[in-house]
């Protein structure tokens, strides 16, 4: 279960083909790419930084795959966040996930942005015409990820 | 000692990326390492009160006001987190 933190670019196709690599049990894929607006909150955003807390980001991260799994009958995941200072049009993050059926693929791959979201320790700060701001949580990322908080019931 | 970093917002108001401490006296948790940092002044103060959405982790996992804290931990205090 590939998690990596970078300033590099990614390319979702790569990491798409490494994650099936010759597993032929993988019927659906299922994946996220999170992108730079040029617009948050009314304000044109001309670039964004972002800062993490080495260590622990790659610790929840690997958490949080590891709870995707025991949550839904996956077969892998890839997360790749990065950071640094990014542009409008970049890409911040990705989410693949691979598994038999499309169902719990899906699921998880929703699951594992909305937990991201709400747990993994990046900030973002916007440099706009009128100054640079750092970005408030919203309270939309707390709901969605409490969607998640009761258990999923088993399939017997 | 224990490790105490800061990031993102609070970083930047407190002037101050990490610091090492010798674990204050009396001081067994979270929230008594909080109300310790506060009272070094206005600054501390302000960063750090009650209310403002503050989150805390020990040892890189996320930890509650009661989450215990001994010498040796690595005590991080941060903004809620807005990445993704």
């Amino acid at each position: 279960m590939p998690v990596r933190i970078q300033t590099e670019d990614f390319d979702i196709g790569r990491e798409i083909a490494a994650l099936r690599a010759a597993n032929t049990k993988v019927g659906a894929v299922a994946s996220f790419i999170g992108t730079v607006r040029d617009v948050n909150d009314g304000n044109a955003v001309a670039t964004l930084t972002l800062e993490h807390y080495p260590g622990m980001t790659e610790k929840a991260l690997e958490d949080i795959v590891a709870e995707a799994r025991s949550r839904w009958r996956i077969i892998d995941a890839t997360v790749i966040h990065r950071v640094g200072e990014l542009k409008p049009l970049d890409q911040i993050v990705l989410v693949v996930v691979v598994g038999e059926h499309r169902g719990d693929a899906f699921a998880a791959c929703e699951f594992l942005m909305d937990y991201l979201k709400t747990r993994a320790p990046f900030w973002k700060k916007e440099q706009t015409p009128e100054g640079s701001r750092w970005v408030d949580a919203r309270g939309s990322d707390d709901i969605a990820a409490e969607r998640w908080v009761k258990p999923k019931q088993d399939v017997a | 000692m224990i490790k105490v970093l800061y990031f993102a917002k609070l970083r930047e108001d407190l002037g101050k990326a990490s610091e090492e401490l010798a674990l204050p006296g009396g001081v067994t948790t979270v929230a008594g390492l909080r109300a310790h940092l506060m009272a070094r002044g206005a600054t501390w103060q302000s960063a750090l009160e009650q209310g403002r959405a503050l989150r805390v982790a020990v040892n890189h996992e996320m930890a509650e006001p009661g989450t215990p804290v001994h010498a040796g931990d690595e005590v991080a205090f941060f903004p809620p987190v807005t990445g993704g």
